[in-house]
């Protein structure tokens, strides 16, 4: 296996180490907590002559992605990253690496959207981006935060796939916690990561035209063939998580499952928060539950067949959500129910928002999903309309 | 006079200078415009000038919409759309990546040139931030604002460009209303104050003054602003035959200026000793039509006023 050491690292650390090490060309972004400490490492990195990049100090996170995209298009391999209003800034852009097939990597430090103002974590941010065409995946740790981010350069770069990619990290939950994690060796990251040629590249002596307009004799063909194109990658995504194992020995999958070989309750969770769902899932076994934890790796594309299979034997399925759809509840639960209909009509699906804003969740609150939700399971089988709880809540 | 041009020295120079003018055309023809546009023709000279060695970034706007409808382009340089308002951040990134490949050895350095274009809303209203950092951060480009004064491709609305007194759909003429009631806002002078190394202000009714401004601009190391001033018969309501009458008599007028402002110095480029009054600017206009006499003479004084500080600046009597 693998050189490297063991180190204690900042989640916003280990990953401006992931960016160093894939001898990123560009980086382009705009501070705002809990992303900062990223960019402020990877300034420090480029003026201490450790990272050959050019960084663009831009004005906002609009203009970050743009010079994101411009960057991608003349060739260079980019970085940026954001949170909470950085990424709604630049939600317009977000459209275009995907739709014109650019290789942009970037990490989001989730946090809540305003109003009240919060700079503390959940997932409204990442709620917004669901149709932004990316390549989407959580971390739940610095090992993982620092693994995805290297993963997320081979994926994105890979010429069959060829779209952006965001590794979403929770907000202060890693991005400012300092773990022990095994720092791989340059060299072995930089193979894992060759040098990448973009096949389109702005060259004055190959001109090409990017970006011309789509009327509707052409825009449905265009986004069919994105939304072929982006489906097909999954392959792609497995490949890249089975090298990475080969090379440093870590498994990764669409959707990783903790104690759910005989489990009929399964909980769900993804992010950092899966962390302490595991503990939960521990004490309420202890108590003669048969609970498991599915933990969703990839968000999009959405992993439909390991998400099926991974409920397969479960008869309540228990969602939480760290962000609300106002009027519709929680945004996950809502997806995993559309992915499951027609799939699982005696499966009983409960979901929960909590930890938003910040607020944390425990594992007492973990244990009171799980016994209420069976609760509400039973409401259901009497015919009885549940509403999606907000747990933790003072009224 | 120094520097004038005698009558025979005119004659010369109609009939040699367009030689030395190159044939090719990196703005192909066939585009959609409308008859009489100032901005294509704007937009052609643009190119003549820039050459085969540069990476173009356009602005959403009428130039994006008729240049480039799929599967057909005009471009023959390389060029890249991306949305309205980010033209100079996308630039921005694609001088980055340039530079830290050549640094890196990964590409060798053959001078390419980086140059954006928009429109007046794309530049003076939603992008402005975005051009303003990136002057600021000093990237080297050549930025093109191609002005026709509003909000054309959208459909004649008003910009923070459209002139004092200008009818647009959104700045309507009405029982309480002359149109646009806003004075232009002076974009080049905004340039300015980032101290940048080139700003100027073109017409294409001016074709060799303009392919000269875009030549030194894009030459000049760090970021250079070239304003052109782009009649458009569709929303100015004039007749397509007058687009180069009415661009020069802008320029007589006094209403647009043209000049250059290499380092901070201020240079004229046409001095108009006498300027004829803005209404024979203003008269084949129709988006003009509705204004008194008294409102013409305050827009009179303002373009006398104005037209004075810039002599100021440029040290003419
Ligand atoms: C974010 C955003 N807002 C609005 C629009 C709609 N829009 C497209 S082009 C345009 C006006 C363009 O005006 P200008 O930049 O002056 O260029 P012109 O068409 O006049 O050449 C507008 C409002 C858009 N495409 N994107
Ligand atoms: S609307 Fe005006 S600027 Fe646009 S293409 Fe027509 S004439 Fe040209
Ligand atoms: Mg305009």
């Amino acid at each position: 296996m693998t050189q490297g050491k063991i180190v204690g690292l900042e989640g916003s650390f280990a990953i401006a180490e992931a960016v160093r090490m894939a001898n990123t060309d560009v980086i382009s972004a705009y501070p705002i907590t809990p992303q900062t400490h990223i960019v402020e490492r990877l300034a420090e990195m480029i003026a201490d002559g450790e990272l050959n990049a050019e960084f663009i100090c831009v004005e906002s996170e609009h203009s970050a992605m743009s010079a994101c995209v411009g960057a991608s298009a003349a060739g260079a391999r980019v970085f940026t990253c954001s949170a909470g209003q950085g990424l709604e800034l630049m939600h317009e852009v977000l459209y275009i690496p995907s739709s014109m097939r650019l290789p942009v990597v970037a990490v989001a430090a989730n946090r809540a959207l305003s109003g009240p103002l919060s700079v503390w974590c959940d997932h409204s941010d990442v709620m917004a981006l669901r149709d932004i065409g990316w390549i989407q995946m959580f971390a739940e740790n610095n090992q993982q935060a620092f693994d995805l981010t290297v993963c997320a350069y081979k994926i994105a770069e890979d010429k069959d796939v060829l779209f952006p990619t965001m590794v979403h990290i929770d907000g202060f939950y890693l991005s400012h916690v300092i773990e022990d994690m095994m720092l791989p060796d340059d060299e072995v990251v930089a193979d894992f990561i060759p040098e990448y040629e973009y096949p389109f590249v702005l060259d004055p002596e190959k001109p090409v035209s990017m970006g011309c307009y789509g009327p509707p004799f052409i825009y449905p063909e265009a986004k069919k063939a994105q939304e072929v194109a982006f489906e097909s990658t999954k392959s792609k995504i497995l490949e890249t998580w089975k090298e990475f194992e080969d090379t440093f020995g870590r498994h990764y999958a669409p959707v990783e499952t903790y104690k759910m070989e005989d489990a009929s309750i399964a909980l769900l969770t993804m992010g950092s928060i899966s962390e302490t769902a595991m503990l939960a899932v521990d004490e309420l076994r202890a108590e003669g539950q048969d609970v498991g934890l599915i933990r969703l790796r990839l968000w999009r594309p959405f992993p439909f067949t390991e998400f099926r299979d991974a409920v397969k034997d479960v008869e309540l399925l228990v969602v939480l959500d760290r962000a609300i759809s106002f009027g519709m509840g929680g945004p996950v639960c809502s997806e995993v129910k559309s992915a499951l209909y027609d799939k699982r009509e005696d499966l009983k699906i409960v979901g929960f928002i909590a930890g938003i804003g910040g607020r944390d969740i425990t594992i007492e609150d973990f244990k009171y999903m799980i016994n209420r939700a069976a609760e509400k399971a039973k409401a259901v089988e009497r015919g009885e309309d549940i509403a999606t709880e907000m747990i933790g809540v003072r009224e | 006079m120094e520097g004038e041009i005698s009558e025979m020295e005119r004659e010369e120079e109609d009939l040699f200078v367009p030689r030395l003018i190159t044939t090719e055309e990196n703005f192909a023809p066939g585009h959609r415009a409308c008859i009489g546009c100032g901005e294509a023709l704007a937009v052609r000279h643009v190119c003549k000038a820039l050459g085969k060695n540069v990476i173009i970034v356009n602005a959403t706007g009428c130039i994006e919409i008729f240049s480039s409808l799929f599967p057909q382009t005009s471009w023959q340089v390389p060029w890249i759309h991306t949305l309205f308002e980010n033209v100079a951040a996308v630039m921005s990134g694609i001088e980055s990546a340039y530079k830290a490949r050549i640094r890196k050895g990964k590409i060798e350095d053959r001078r390419v040139k980086f140059v954006g274009f928009g429109g007046d809303g794309a530049t003076a209203d939603i992008g402005l931030q975005p051009l303003s950092g990136a002057m600021e951060r000093g990237h080297d480009f050549l930025y093109c604002c191609f002005d026709n004064e509003a909000y054309m491709n959208t459909g004649i609305q008003r910009s923070s460009s459209t002139p004092y007194g200008a009818w647009t759909t959104t700045a309507p003429v009405g029982k309480k209303s002359i149109g646009q009631m806003t004075w232009k806002k002076n974009l080049p002078e905004i340039a300015v104050a980032h101290r940048i190394p080139y700003v100027a202000t073109a017409c294409p009714s001016y074709p060799f003054d303009l392919m000269d401004k875009v030549k030194r601009g894009v030459e000049m190391t760090g970021p250079a602003y070239v304003h052109i001033l782009s009649v458009c018969p569709t929303g100015w309501r004039s007749s397509p035959e007058q687009t180069i009458e009415i661009g020069r008599l802008a320029v007589e007028t006094g209403v647009f200026p043209l000049y250059e402002v290499i380092n901070g110095e201020y240079r004229l480029s046409v001095d108009v000793p006498r300027l004829k009054p803005v209404k024979e600017y203003m008269k084949d206009q129709r988006r003009f039509r509705h204004l008194t006499d008294d409102v013409i003479a305050e827009i009179q004084a303002r373009v006398e006023t104005e037209y004075a500080k810039l002599k100021e600046k440029a040290g003419v009597k």
